[in-house]
């Protein structure tokens, strides 16, 4: 399994070979590679569990599983979406990149880098664990079931023992992304290439620098609540129990604190990559370079006063309910100008319509849909009729799934052949693309219709007038889910070197220090800085 | 593998993934020791074998992690941690101090809710008249919270007794430390040892007179745990915070052995420095602990 | 052949507006949009989402447009030298303002909404709604200058726990078939008030302000009737007022469901309302204060089979979503076989658990009657084979509720 071939002819390669070059790796190439393919498989898992769900929500009733162990089917492939599938994707982009296009040597901590990785598979064995023994194990012993986000009591005082071992792999994988954030921003800050300054990075180098920031100024809030929960649970602390002058709703702020710029990690990197492909496919610039800046650090910046947006319904007083109103419709604003300087460039271009840009129109298109959406969310009166129903779903698949994975899968037709020295296959990719455009709105867009008439999340089973919808949407789910393997059949063709060979340059238009590196990419890039006018 | 860039990139290391096998030991057995010792929503019933499993991570973990430094620490001696590495070390452990104190203003952002909303809230104020008077009819609001809603009865910490002391002890370690530093920065040696060698004691006795807080809060005060929420955040906020003494105390050691081995100089003290920011930041946290914790 | 698929999506989402007929009765309502609802304020809300969607749909639809167009006119076939221009100030302060100026147009509207749910005062009627796992309480408290109604009703889901097609209740995949189907009998079918109904409804009269003090009993439920507009989370520990008020004329029964996540049978605890006239409000609420104040009923049972059959419908209804429908537990202990259930020695500690609850099982106490408790405690001590011969009068139960 091999996507990076060392180039002999070029310099002598020292290292370890073998399953000792994977597992004591400080190459940011084959750790962004192990973040890839884990994350691909942290995708496949999560989405084959999804499948479950969508089995049992096809027909009113319950057909396949009990109402518990449903639950724990919409709680923990949540969980290994969002920090197995959506982070590491990132984070594995940021790790094979980044360096490269900053003409940067490696990462700054290479050691601390392998460890943030290999944290990863631990944690989820952890956390799947639980799952597989609640399937299989005798006695049924219950995973955790209280949504991905934990609320209390529900997690505190009534979660199911497993819950602990939630908690300790949440721990695991906070120190995973906070180790690698810190690399990030230190590669950033300090191993950029001569010449190059702040406001000559690519976008996508941007959009790490800020996210990783968002980082390590959020995840401790996320092991603080789970930490609080915990300390509720087995050592007699009063928290989230009112008879002991704590909230539950105590939990709520923590975690949202730490939630909503969450999902801001989960997609200013699709951003920057957004950012890189259009230009490259339009034959132009990007529209606005600066102004991109200051939009996406205003975004990271206002996501730290939003996050009660997530409990407008929990009893909060008027005034707070209204700042955080104001606060997220304002969060629009930035974003709105990044879409339009995305459609400003391409705006009297020259374009051409190769995979990657596909899918970045792609984004372009329904994360604004999601975004949109969650405007509507936005407004108080109305999102009160909104929360807690598939309304919500909706919103939050558009933005995470045809937002954040589209990017992450648009990124990877982008760069494999610098990574792998192959082109992808263009049958294999546009069978992946089509399936998955049309699949995926079959399946997510329906659920804004059923949640407005008012079918709420969570749910295991529901009023028969929400039946049809369900049908489709499991249909969509189906076909969206098979549709991944032309992906992977794709993957796999370029690492078994299959196919047409990549250029240097692999895409006309591209422009960046990482194009400037032979395709595979080399196992060392730029030990001697470029020097970047 | 050199490279011209003068940035010394290590070629491999089986220390990740060793400790990797090690931070899943503790935290496995950390949760199954947790489970196992309070009796409470048990996984695996019946057996101890949680402590053993957490003991041998931990041990594990500080072997990985003191092999894992040594490889550092010969790089540094061996001078291949000039220029951008060492400035690479220094962001990181300063970013590390920030994602640190993220970590507390979680608690203090707890703290300030529950003392400034939640309790008012239970005592009836703004809109939630009738949580007080449905449900808690007979709760007063005040902050230290020494009599709960369901009843419990505790005392709030004086913060003018030890807690007092151990400000003064915590800030006299770090004018202590930074006369250290500029012995450091002198080439003064003996002062030096001698100054963290002070530092370092100062904070032993800051955890014994904490200590001793702690157990006079148990046996003598009702202050405990369970003793509701301002029980629990006292002793959440001010715990973690003695942990954290401790890994700086630990910290401090190594440099000092360090120290008195002839290690470090004016130009080669990242290690050093890093051990005292480390220092100053726990003792910046206490400052606010005790001023919203013991005294307002 | 993409973009023939996005207009499609547009002309059904255009289908959106047209199918915005009053649409009242729960059966034939809408399926694509938010209803309008029988409030003034879920009208408000209803003007509200309409005004924001038309907005984000021209946005929406701008967005396509200059995207498809672009593709078009743009592409290299038909546009091959690409412009040089990467900026353009006025430009881009025009798509900062402008939708900043757009947002306060929709931020107006919904602030005055806002200011009109907050306000609960001069309520005619206050009902406190408690959540449980997994039914809803009632307590009517005032009623005009009536105070200490002592109205107190339980309200759970109608549908017998087998035809809800819930298989057996220990967690796991595949558990194989329904209860029913074990039983060797097909389910019933649905009807389109299917897991909607209840045995208890929430009754109200039209006309008046309605305010409910909501709060929870175990974790964070909430409780939700769209028709009402807008929801409110019950929390644990505290109580937060929604009002309500439907107009006469807008009689008739309402359905609304727990809308977050408390466990398993979150989709199984619905709300229903019946909305009467205010004289029919009155008789009915009289009707319950005497019932309420009446002495309980202390019957001894004639009978063990009499205590036996009246202890299972309680059972079923309340125990065994957590005992298991055999008794054979679950999130609860298991009961069959089980020895603090055969051995009458434990007579008096099934008693007290039952009226005061422990850890995570609620207390019964405010929710059965003494008979119901009498009956149930002794199905359970002799249901399954466990035979232990104890039979259990209201009058014993009745000692420990008074004893408190």
């Amino acid at each position: 399994m091999s996507t990076v071939a060392a180039t002999h002819e070029e310099h002598h390669h020292h290292g370890p070979t073998g399953w000792r070059r994977w597992l004591f790796s400080t190459n940011h190439k084959d750790i962004g590679t192990l973040y890839l393919w884990f994350s691909f498989s942290m995708f496949l898992v999560g989405g084959f569990l999804a499948m479950i769900i969508r089995a049992e929500l096809m027909e009113p009733g319950m057909q396949f599983v009990d109402p518990e162990f449903f639950n724990q089917l919409t709680t923990v492939p949540g969980l290994v979406m969002i920090f197995g599938a959506i982070m590491p994707g990132f984070v594995g982009l940021a790790n094979w990149l980044v360096p490269m296009m900053v003409g940067a040597p490696d990462m700054a901590l290479p050691r601390m880098n392998n460890w943030s990785f290999w944290i990863l598979p631990f944690a989820f064995t952890l956390l799947l664990g639980t799952l597989v023994l609640s399937a299989f194990a005798p006695g049924h012993p219950e995973a955790p079931d209280f949504g991905w986000t934990a609320y209390a009591p529900l997690s505190s005082k009534y979660g199911p023992p497993s819950t602990d071992f939630f908690i300790f792999a949440i721990h695991m994988m906070g120190i995973s992304s906070i180790m690698g954030a810190i690399n990030v921003i230190v590669t950033i800050f300090n191993l950029r290439a001569p010449g190059m300054t702040l406001m000559k990075m690519p976008m996508f180098v941007w959009s790490w620098l800020v996210t990783a920031f968002l980082l390590i100024a959020v995840m401790p809030a996320l092991a603080g609540a789970v930490t609080m929960v915990l300390f509720d649970r087995h050592f007699g602390t009063s928290f989230f129990d009112a008879a002991g002058g704590g909230d539950p709703v105590l939990y709520q702020h923590v975690f949202w604190f730490f939630g909503h710029p969450e999902v801001y990690i989960m997609i200013l990197p699709g951003f920057g990559i957004i950012s890189e492909i259009v230009p490259t496919f339009s034959r132009k610039p990007l529209f606005g370079y600066t102004s991109m800046v200051y939009a996406i650090v205003s975004i990271a910046l206002i996501s730290f006063i939003v996050w009660a947006h997530h409990m407008f319904a929990v009893g909060m007083p008027l005034a707070g309910t209204l700042f955080f109103m104001y606060s997220t419709m304002l969060i629009s604003v930035p974003t709105g100008v990044k879409i339009f300087n995305w459609l400003a460039t391409m705006w009297r271009g020259s374009l051409t319509f190769e995979l990657p840009m596909k899918w970045a129109l792609a984004f372009i298109l329904l994360f604004t849909c999601g975004g949109l959406s969650g405007l509507m969310l936005a407004i108080v009166p109305a999102d009160l009729q909104y929360h807690d129903t598939y309304f919500v779903v909706a919103h939050f698949h558009y933005v995470l799934v045809t937002g954040a994975a589209f990017s992450i899968i648009a990124a990877v037709y982008y760069w494999l052949p610098k990574w792998s020295g192959m082109m992808p296959s263009k049958v294999l990719g546009e069978l992946h693309f089509w399936n998955s455009l049309i699949s995926v709105n079959l399946l997510f867009f329906p659920m804004h219709f059923v949640g407005l008439a008012g079918m709420p999340r969570r749910y295991a089973d529901y009023a028969l007038q929400f039946a049809d919808y369900n049908f489709w949407i499991s249909i969509g789910a189906f076909w969206f889910g098979l549709s991944q393997l032309f992906f992977l059949a794709l993957c796999l063709r370029c690492a078994m070197k299959k196919g047409e060979k990549a250029p240097a340059r692999a895409w006309e238009g591209a422009k960046g220090l990482e194009w400037e590196v032979p395709s595979p990419a080399p196992h060392h890039t730029f030990q001697t800085p470029p020097v970047v006018e | 593998m050199s490279n011209s860039n003068n940035y010394y990139i290590p070629e491999y290391s089986p220390w990740p993934i060793v400790a990797t096998v090690g931070l899943f030991a503790t935290a496995f057995g950390g949760a199954n020791y947790i489970q196992q010792a309070t009796g409470k929503l048990v996984y695996f019933p019946g057996g101890h074998w949680g402590k053993y499993v957490f003991a041998l991570g931990v041990i594990w973990l500080l072997v990985t992690i003191t092999l894992w430094w040594r490889d550092t620490i010969n790089e540094s001696i061996g001078g291949l941690h000039h220029g951008r590495l060492n400035v690479s070390y220094r962001l990181g452990m300063g970013w590390f101090i920030f994602s640190e104190v993220m970590f507390f203003g979680a608690f203090f952002g707890s703290l300030f809710y529950t003392r400034w909303l939640v309790v008012p809230w239970l005592g009836g104020a703004g809109s939630n008249a009738m949580t007080h008077e449905l449900l808690w009819p007979n709760f007063q609001a005040m902050w230290p919270l020494i009599r709960t809603p369901d009843g419990t009865v505790t005392q709030a910490m004086e913060a003018w007794g030890l807690p007092a002391i151990n400000t003064a002890v915590l800030l006299t370690s770090s004018v202590t430390l930074t006369i250290a530093h500029h012995a450091l920065l002198e080439g003064r040696r003996t002062r030096l040892a001698l100054f963290q060698a002070i530092t370092v004691v100062l904070g032993i006795a800051f955890l014994f007179l904490q200590a001793t807080e702690y157990h006079h809060a148990y046996t003598h005060m009702g202050l405990t745990l369970h003793a509701g929420i301002y029980g629990s955040l006292f002793f959440v906020m001010t715990g973690f915070h003695g942990v954290h003494v401790t890994i700086g105390t630990i910290f401090l050691i190594i440099t000092l052995s360090r120290v008195l081995r002839g290690h470090f100089s004016k130009e080669n003290d990242f290690a050093w420095e890093a051990a005292a920011w480390y220092w100053h930041f726990v003792d910046i946290v206490w400052l606010f602990l005790f001023v919203s914790v013991y005294w307002l | 052949m993409r973009s023939r698929f996005l207009r499609t999506t547009i002309g059904l989402v255009s289908l959106v507006f047209a199918a915005t007929a009053a649409a009242e009765d729960w059966s034939t309502r809408s399926n694509l949009n938010l209803r309008p609802g029988v409030t003034e304020i879920s009208q408000d809300i209803y003007d509200l989402h309409t005004f924001v969607l038309w907005i984000v749909t021209v946005i929406g639809l701008l967005v396509l447009g200059l995207m498809l167009y672009s593709m078009i006119r743009h592409r290299r076939s038909r546009h091959p030298e690409p412009a040089k221009f990467h900026e353009h100030m006025a430009l881009e302060v025009f798509w900062t303002v402008v939708p900043f100026l757009i947002l306060i147009a929709m931020a107006i509207p919904a602030t005055a909404v806002m200011i009109k749910m907050d306000n609960t005062a001069d309520s005619a009627l206050t009902v406190r709604v408690t959540g449980h796992r997994w039914k809803w309480e009632y307590e009517y408290l005032t009623y005009g200058q009536q105070g200490n109604l002592g109205v107190d009703i339980m309200s759970s889901i109608a549908t017998p726990l087998d035809e809800r097609e819930t298989p057996v209740f220990a967690s796991g995949l595949f558990p194989y078939g329904t209860a029913k189907d074990r039983a060797g009998q097909p389910a019933p079918p649905k009807d389109h008030n299917y897991n909607l109904t209840v045995d208890h409804p929430l009754v109200l009269p039209s006309g008046q302000k309605i305010r409910f003090l909501i709060t929870s009993a175990d974790v964070i439920h909430s409780f939700w009737v769209p028709d009402f507009g807008g929801k409110q989370d019950a929390i644990p520990g505290y109580v937060h007022a929604k009002w309500t008020k439907i107009p006469p004329g807008k009689e008739g029964t309402y359905y609304g469901q727990c809308t977050e996540l408390c466990g398993k049978g979150h989709a199984f605890m619905p709300i229903e309302v019946k909305v009467v006239s205010q004289q029919e409000f009155k008789t009915w609420l009289d009707d319950k204060v005497k019932e309420a104040k009446a002495a309980p009923d202390l019957t001894p049972f004639a009978s063990l089979d009499e205590a036996m059959k009246a202890g299972e419908k309680v059972f079923t209804a309340n125990c065994a979503v957590c005992h298991g429908a055999q008794g054979q537990g679950g999130i609860g202990v298991p009961m069959a076989g089980a020895e603090f259930f055969t051995d009458s020695s434990h007579k008096a500690d099934h008693i007290k658990i039952v009226i005061h609850g422990l850890n995570a099982m609620p207390s019964f106490k405010s929710q059965l009657s003494p008979k119901e408790i009498a009956a149930v405690i002794t199905y359970e001590r002799n249901a399954w084979g466990n035979n232990s011969g104890d039979l259990i009068q209201p009058a014993d139960v009745n000692k420990d509720e008074g004893g408190e």
